[in-house]
Order: C-alpha cells, then sequence, then structure tokens
C-alpha cells in the first residue's frame, strides 16, 4: 500500500523480505562475475584458491593469458569500439534529421513514415541480421553479374554489422532527439531571430544548444546499445569479430577467467557512462536512458 | 509633424476559416506608447507578428521609420519584440541573453559586456550579468527581456502581453516600471494587451481592436468617456448594458424600451431613429443609489429597485440593484464617503442616471 | 529544399535497411533451389516448415516458453515497480530505481557468463547445496527449461519495470487514499483501481518483452544448451551452418509473423496505438 496509508507489520516484513530477494536476484550473477575474475583457478568456479591478477596481467610464458596479454581479446575490444563509433556518428546524425523531418516538415505520408520509423524496434535482431544479410549479397551478386565489380564490402564482415546495428539504433536516437525537439519552445528561435540572428547562428546558438543533452544522452546510448549488441552481429560478422561475439564463442568452449576480467572491464565502463550521463541530466536522463535500453 | 515611426498601410492578413486583419491602416508617433487593446482572437498578435516579421501579409505594407518593411527579414528589422513568456534563453546567463543580439552584429565580447552591463544598470539589474535567468524573480526576467531588446536601440519596441504571466501584485507594479522605462529611453513601444486596465494606465494612444479593425483610436481619456462604438463601450471599464428598443428619438436623446418594459433616456452617438434594435451603456459611478427617491439629484431619471447584493472591492465597491417592475440587473456604484456601505440585500432603494452621461447606440454592431 | 535534404537519410535508411531487404528476404522464402543457380517460385519452404514436426514443435516451444517468462517478469517486475513508483520515496525511490538499471547496462553475454558460473554442476550455486547439506552431489542446474526461464526473465527485468514505474507513477494517490476511505480492501484497490490505470504500462511491458525474448538466442543457448531448442538457433542454424537461406528466411518470416500477430494482439486486447506504445516504452 502506499506510504500515506497504514501498512500492517507483516507487509511491510513481506516487502523488505521481498526488496532484499530481488536485489540478490538482481546482483548475485554480477557479483560472481567479478569475484571470480581474481581466482587463482583456471577455471570461474568454487572453490576459492585464493586471490591472484593472473587473468588480467598474466602472460603466456606462465601459461596464463591475462587479458592485457590476449591478443585476440584487445583487438575484439578494439573492433567493438569502431563498430561503436561509426553507429554512433550515423545514428546521431540521422536522428537528428529525422527529428527535424518529424517535428519540423509538414509532407504527405508523414503519419506513414512515423509508424516505418518504429517498425525497426518491433523486428527481432536475428531477422534484422539475414535479411540486411541476404539483401547485399544479392546486391554484391548483381553488382557482380551486370558490371563485373567485386563489392567486398557487402560480404559478412564489419560493415555489414555497422549496417545490422545502426538499422535499429537510428530509431533509438530518433526517439530520444524528437522528444526533446519537441519540448522545445519555438519562440526562443522567434526572439533570436528578432534580436538580428541569421537562420544558421539560430540553430547554432539556440537550437543545437537546447538539443545538447539529448545529442550525448543518445550518442551514449547508441555506443552503448552498439558495443552489447549480439543478435544482430552474430548473423553479419565476417573475421573480425566484435567483444560479444567472441565472448560467446569462447563461452561456448568453456569459460576461461579471462572472460570475468574482460567482463569486470565492461561493468567498470558501463556504470562509469550511466554515472556520467546521470550527472549531466539527473532524472531526466536516467529515465531516457531507461527508455531507450527499454525501447531497445 | 515627424515621420511616424510605424505606419501602417491597408493591412490585410486572412486565414483559411477567418480574417485576421482586415485593410487595416494606422500610425504611430515617434516616442508615444501606444497600445492595442482587444479581446483573445481579435486579431492583434497577428498584427503583432507581421509588424516583427513573423507572420506575411496578404496585402499592404508596414512601414518602420519612413522604410517599407516588405522585403525585410525579421532578422533585419529594425525592430525588437518581448514575448509573450519572455522567451529568455535558458542556456545562456542574464549577461549573455542582453548580449545576444550584439553578438550577432559582430559587437566584439569586451564591448558586449561593457554594454549589456551598462543596460542592465538602467533597468535596475546592476551586476545581474552573470546570473542564470531561473534564478531571477518574474519581474527581473521582465525587465532582461525588455533590456534585451533596448540595447538594440530599435526604432520600435513590440511587446505581447509581457505582464499576463505575473501575479497581480507585480502586474500593478510593473505597469508603473513599463510606463517610466519607456519616459527614459523615448523608444517607441507598441503594446498589445486584452487588459484595458494596463492599456488605460500605460498608453498616450490605444486602439481598441476587434474582428481585425480597429474600433477606435484615441487617448484613455476619450476611450472611457468618448466610446466611440458600442464594442468600446462594452469593452472598455465597467459598462451598465441595456439593450432594447428605441421608442422615441428626440433630438440628442433617446428613449429606450427593454424587451420586459423597462424604459431608459440616454443621449445618442451616430444616429438612431424610432424602432431601431439599441443599447444604452452606463457606467455604475454614472448613476447614484439613495434610500429615498427625492434624495435623488433633480436632472436624474428615478427607478425603484432592491439591493440584491453588495460587492465590496474597497475604491470600486458597487451595489447590484434589480429594477422593481422588470428585474433588469443594475449595477451602481458605492459613494466613496462609505455611506450606504452596510445596505442589505433585499433592501427597498432608488436609483437613477443623468440621461446626458448614458450612451445609445444602434444595435447592429452591438458584440461584447 | 530543407524538406528533401532531411527526407534523404531517412528514406535511405528505411529502404535501404529494413524495406528492401526484408523484400528481399521474402523473396528468398518464397523460392526452391531445383538445379545449381536454378530457383523456382515455391511454397516448399513453409511446406517444409510445417510436415516437420521438430521444426513447428521448437516453434510453439519457442511461443509458450516466451509466454511464460513475460508472465513470470511481469510477477516480478509489479511489486518492485509499485515499491518505486508509491512506497519509498525521494532518494530511496531514484536510488532503488537506478539499482534496478544498472545490470542492463551490462553486456547479456556478461549476464549470461554470471548465470553459467552459479548454476553450472561445478558452480557457486550446487557447491552451496553440498555445504549446507541439501544435496549428496553437486546438480546441474543448467540446461533446463526453469534456467532458460530464469535467465530470460532475468534479462528482461528493466523492459517491464521502467514502464510499470511511469505508469503507476502517474497514478495519484490520492485515488487509492479515497478507494481506502471508502472502505476498499488491499486487493480490491488493487483489482479496480491500480490495474485498470495501469494497463497500458502493463501492456506496453508484456509487449516489448514478449517480442524481446521471442527473437533472444543467447540466452536459451547459453543456459539451456543443446535442449534450449529455441526458435532464432534454427534461422541460425539455416543460415549459418547450412547455408540454406530460403529455408533460413522462411523461418525468418514465420518468427517475424508471430511476434508482430502478437504485438498486434497485445495492442487490439487493450485498445492501444503501435505509436503510443512504442513512444511510451
Amino acid at each position: 500500500m502506499i506510504a500515506s496509508l497504514p501498512r500492517p507489520a507483516w507487509l511491510r516484513a513481506a516487502t523488505a523480505l521481498y526488496l532484499g530477494a530481488f536485489l540478490l536476484f538482481l546482483f548475485v550473477p554480477l557479483t560472481v562475475v567479478a569475484v571470480f575474475a581474481f581466482n587463482n583457478a583456471p577455471y570461474p568456479a568454487p572453490p576459492w584458491h585464493g586471490f591472484t591478477l593472473d587473468w588480467f596481467l598474466g602472460n603466456p610464458a606462465a601459461g596464463r593469458v591475462g587479458l592485457f596479454r590476449d591478443a585476440e581479446l584487445l583487438g575484439s575490444i578494439w573492433t567493438s569500439v569502431v563498430v561503436a563509433s561509426w553507429v554512433t556518428a550515423l545514428s546521431v546524425l540521422v536522428g537528428t534529421a529525422n527529428a527535424f523531418l518529424m517535428e519540423r516538415c509538414r509532407f504527405p505520408g508523414k503519419q506513414l513514415l512515423s509508424v516505418l520509423m518504429l517498425v525497426p524496434l518491433v523486428i527481432p535482431g536475428v531477422i534484422l541480421g539475414i535479411s540486411i544479410l541476404a539483401f547485399c549479397s544479392r546486391l554484391a551478386e548483381l553488382a557482380d553479374s551486370l558490371w563485373g565489380l567485386d563489392l567486398d564490402f557487402l560480404r559478412p564482415g564489419l560493415v555489414l554489422v555497422v549496417l545490422g546495428q545502426f538499422s535499429f539504433v537510428a530509431t533509438i536516437a530518433t526517439l530520444m532527439i524528437s522528444a526533446r525537439l519537441k519540448r522545445f519552445d519555438r519562440t526562443l528561435e522567434e526572439a533570436a531571430l528578432n534580436l538580428g540572428a541569421s537562420q544558421a547562428a539560430v540553430l547554432r546558438t539556440i537550437t543545437f544548444p537546447y538539443l545538447r543533452p539529448a545529442l550525448i544522452g543518445s550518442a551514449a546510448i547508441s555506443f552503448l546499445m552498439s558495443f552489447e549488441n549480439f543478435n544482430t552481429t552474430l548473423m553479419l560478422v565476417g573475421e573480425d569479430a566484435p567483444l560479444t561475439v567472441l565472448m560467446y564463442g569462447r563461452m561456448r568452449e568453456g569459460a576461461s577467467p579471462v572472460l570475468n576480467a574482460v567482463s569486470l572491464f565492461l561493468m567498470l565502463a558501463s556504470a562509469l557512462l550511466a554515472l556520467a550521463l546521470m550527472r549531466t541530466g539527473r532524472r531526466g536522463a536516467e529515465r531516457t536512458a531507461a527508455t531507450a535500453a527499454d525501447a531497445a | 509633424m515627424s515621420t511616424p515611426d510605424l505606419s501602417v498601410e491597408q493591412l490585410d492578413k486572412r486565414f483559411a476559416d477567418h480574417v485576421a486583419v482586415d485593410r487595416l491602416s494606422f500610425a504611430v508617433e515617434r516616442g508615444s506608447f501606444f497600445s492595442i487593446l482587444g479581446p483573445s482572437g481579435c486579431g492583434k498578435t497577428t498584427l503583432l507578428r507581421m509588424i516583427a516579421g513573423f507572420t506575411l501579409p496578404d496585402s499592404g505594407d508596414i512601414r518602420i521609420g519612413g522604410r517599407s518593411m516588405r522585403e525585410v527579414a525579421p532578422n533585419r528589422r529594425p525592430v525588437n519584440m518581448v514575448f509573450q513568456h519572455l522567451a529568455l534563453f535558458p542556456m545562456m546567463s542574464v549577461g549573455e541573453n542582453v548580449g545576444f543580439g550584439l553578438a550577432r552584429r559582430g559587437v566584439n565580447k569586451a564591448e558586449r559586456a561593457r554594454r549589456a552591463a551598462a543596460m542592465l544598470e538602467r533597468v535596475g539589474l546592476a551586476g545581474a550579468a552573470s546570473k542564470r535567468v531561473e534564478e531571477l524573480s518574474g519581474g527581473q526576467r521582465q525587465r532582461v527581456a525588455i533590456a534585451r531588446s533596448l540595447v538594440l536601440e530599435p526604432t520600435l519596441l513590440l511587446l505581447d502581453e509581457p505582464l499576463g504571466a505575473l501575479d497581480l501584485k507585480l502586474r500593478e507594479h510593473m505597469k508603473i516600471e513599463l510606463k517610466q522605462l519607456q519616459a527614459a529611453f523615448g523608444t517607441t513601444f507598441v503594446y498589445i494587451t486584452h487588459d484595458q486596465s494596463e492599456a488605460l494606465v500605460l498608453s498616450d494612444h490605444v486602439a481598441v481592436m476587434n474582428r481585425g479593425h480597429f474600433e477606435q483610436v484615441g487617448t484613455p481619456q476619450q476611450l472611457y468617456y468618448e466610446p466611440a462604438t458600442a464594442f468600446v463601450a462594452g469593452f472598455v471599464g465597467a459598462n451598465n448594458r441595456i439593450p432594447g428598443r428605441a421608442e422615441r428619438v428626440d433630438g440628442e436623446l433617446v428613449e429606450l424600451h427593454t424587451a420586459q418594459g423597462w424604459s431608459v433616456r440616454a443621449r445618442r452617438s451616430g444616429s438612431v431613429s424610432a424602432g431601431d434594435p439599441v443599447a444604452a451603456f452606463v457606467r455604475p459611478e454614472v448613476a447614484s443609489i439613495e434610500l429615498e427617491a427625492a434624495q435623488l439629484p433633480p436632472q436624474m431619471a428615478r427607478y425603484a429597485g432592491e439591493v440584491q447584493s453588495l460587492l465590496f472591492d474597497g475604491a470600486n465597491s458597487a451595489v447590484l440593484i434589480v429594477e422593481q417592475q422588470t428585474r433588469f440587473e443594475f449595477r451602481v456604484a458605492l459613494p466613496q464617503t462609505g455611506r450606504l456601505a452596510d445596505l442589505k440585500p433585499g433592501a427597498q432603494v432608488f436609483f437613477g442616471f443623468d440621461p446626458q452621461r448614458a450612451i445609445c447606440f444602434t444595435a447592429g454592431s452591438v458584440h461584447v | 529544399m530543407m524538406l528533401a535534404v532531411l527526407l534523404t537519410p531517412a528514406l535511405l535508411w528505411l529502404f535501404a535497411l529494413i524495406i528492401l531487404p526484408h523484400v528481399q528476404l521474402a523473396l528468398l522464402s518464397f523460392r526452391e533451389r531445383i538445379a545449381p543457380h536454378t530457383y523456382a517460385a515455391s511454397l516448399m519452404q513453409y511446406r517444409t516448415f510445417f510436415s516437420e514436426p521438430l521444426y513447428w514443435g521448437v516453434f510453439v516451444r519457442t511461443a509458450i516458453m516466451s509466454a511464460l517468462a513475460t508472465a513470470l517478469t511481469l510477477l516480478v517486475a509489479f511489486p518492485v515497480a509499485w515499491i518505486i513508483a508509491k512506497v519509498a520515496r525521494g532518494r530511496a525511490s531514484s536510488l532503488l530505481f537506478v539499482l534496478c538499471l544498472i545490470p542492463f547496462w551490462v553486456s547479456e553475454t556478461v549476464r549470461a557468463l554470471g548465470w553459467l558460473i552459479l548454476l553450472r554442476e561445478s558452480g557457486v550455486l550446487p557447491t552451496l547445496l553440498v555445504r549446507l547439506g541439501i544435496t549428496a552431489v553437486p546438480v546441474e542446474l543448467l540446461y533446463h527449461n526453469a534456467t532458460i526461464l530464469v535467465g530470460l526473465v532475468y534479462t528482461s527485468l528493466l523492459f517491464m519495470v521502467v514502464p510499470l514505474v511511469s505508469s503507476l507513477e502517474s497514478l495519484d494517490n490520492s485515488l487509492i487514499e479515497a478507494a481506502y476511505n471508502l472502505g476498499a480492501k488491499g486487493p480490491a484497490i488493487l483489482r479496480q483501481i491500480v490495474i485498470p490505470h495501469a494497463a497500458p504500462g502493463i501492456t506496453s511491458g508484456c509487449i516489448v518483452v514478449f517480442m524481446l525474448t521471442l527473437g533472444n538466442y543467447l540466452t536459451p543457448n547459453l543456459l539451456g544448451g543443446k535442449n534450449s531448442q529455441w526458435f532464432t538457433e534454427l534461422i541460425y542454424t539455416q543460415f549459418i551452418v547450412r547455408f540454406n537461406w530460403e529455408q533460413g528466411a522462411a523461418f525468418g518470416f514465420l518468427l517475424l509473423a508471430l511476434s508482430t500477430g502478437m504485438v498486434a494482439l497485445g495492442l487490439r486486447v487493450s485498445g492501444q496505438r503501435f505509436v503510443d506504445v512504442m513512444r511510451r516504452a
């Protein structure tokens, strides 16, 4: 019952018990991942063999390859960063254009377009992946048979991964930026014009500064969504595997604590990103973050 | 006479379903405080936006300082505007807000800061330049919005109901402050409002606007004492409106009968013929109330009535009386002396007014 | 001019990455290979699906498990959403909300790794059970249906908590106080006031969770192992392992149809518009 109404003791106890169990459920899996990154044993499993930093620093000569010596893992992190950077740049750019399109322009078919823009969110990621894979292969075949061109970038690989992730991250960026643009008081732009600003100066000094939190927020969310994406990526990946795909492959072979080590880093990075976002926008940003993650 | 700062010629603006501004022409003298007063939807906002350049007229011309604005973009007009909700830029400090227009003109940073600070000082906000907009009170924001415009030394300052969002007390205070600011700067102000008291208190001239045209342009005194149309009589100041039919026209005086048969006399404005539908307007302070009929001044028509309620409002206190025979509701100002302040509902009284100070219009254009 | 500049990226995006690829996928699914590099229009891919019990068995199983996971997620998330929206106040409420979000800022891979370490035979929980004397030998907790459900609920919680919290927060406390004041008890208030008010949030949450669960690959695959039998795995096998794109495309469309059908059904039942639900989500 709500706080202003009397709650019997048993209800308070039940609430506390439930909350405790819930938080345990939420955090135990993450905690064990973190803890076993430091276990001095070749498998991330009990019992506890003592503390070690081998899974971070260990070198191949000693028989344990730590995260910082694991070229394959480090390479996949870099691949993920590159992919995520492209996806972020594309999504924020297209999302901004879409926001202005939907909030500022009138044209026939706008209603239909606004629905279409949401569609990528209701298509399972696996299907987004295979459809883009099939389409790009078809294009490559056509280019080959019509002009004898060998368009290698249309084959499974990082270009397709970027396109695949962008295809739905763009929707999230569009929603976040549109939501802020919708709340913009257009008389601010009129006031700036009235004070002698040119259209370009209005955009630079008024509209974009206002949109900034949404641009930053959507960039952060886009980066995160891309970095963590698995379903779509799995279907489009070529030889260079981004981190999530590589981790999945290794987990199927049998997990080594070096995966715990890299996971710990991911958690820390995500936590930092979340903190930074919340600091910029407080509860607002936290909501948008939740919303965006939710939309995905 | 010098060129007027603003002259509007045959200005016309129609929207799909209605006429917003109907072939309007007027001029505003240099250095004056000109108000456009009208109910919402009368076209005053459209008019103001056309002067600022945010809305394009269908036809007609606007001249500012003698120069036609037909081809001039809104950001190049010598006009600045104080917006209804002020539109201060939340992402900038107070000083940056005031310096914004100067920056657009390419004034360098140091000079901008100096001129913004000087302007803030003139509006009584010395030292506020580094504050954030949210830190200011409603009245202070008002002054920043005005400073932001005046620092550009416009020919014309447009004000779009800027006091609407303030609470009553602050509004009264800002009225006085606005008038003083205008006097101090000497800039021509064009002020739109639906609040007649703002228009009357502030302005040198007021235009009463209705359905896209001006019903009357005049000094506040002219509007109050010599309304040119029934609309102005009904819109400016409190008035008893008595609708009916002209029974007899006797020179200046019209004898009017209401549907219920109450007969009153009033001075005509414009031509009135017997049989016309008409409406008479009587200000509450023109009418008198007494306990005995004989106490009323001799030139007044006298009526018996019953007190319905006492509307106490300090100096504006009034009594609502129903006329005995026809149950017509009539409002009479209470004497300032406090005499009769103890009237009770149901009390039998006599009231009356001087027909020379009541005005009668033909009712063709009465829409209040 | 302006319109063209803004319209181009949107149309490029939607046509090149969404519409045309799906057209291509549809074309693929409606053909069959009759000789090398020779194809004919055919319904064979769909016929195969319906005639092969393994295929539609996995399909139905995926749908049922997803529905179960959605219901469980709602049950687990509702009390927490209620506590965040109505019981906890100020900072406590914000903190709890943030705590709920944190696990979802971490990759699904990491979350699955956590469950693997916890549940596998040599893992934390079986070891603990032996220590406590509950089981004599370590039991394998992975690769059960229940395991898959736990993993799916865990992964989906956020998508249920957020819409629930926002719909519950918009419920005016005085309505509950009024009902209480008029003599209603907890369950009656829940049934007659809270649930009707939160219905849009519940629908949004359920639609999103069902959709994501249906399309999930990682969690069922890692926690279910060989027993997972998730429909996305069939798609992956056809496309990537067997290179039978025609069959994979047909599977893809069947999954899309199921997902879209359930979304439409959810909207119909709750009488909401797609655009509103997505905006809220």
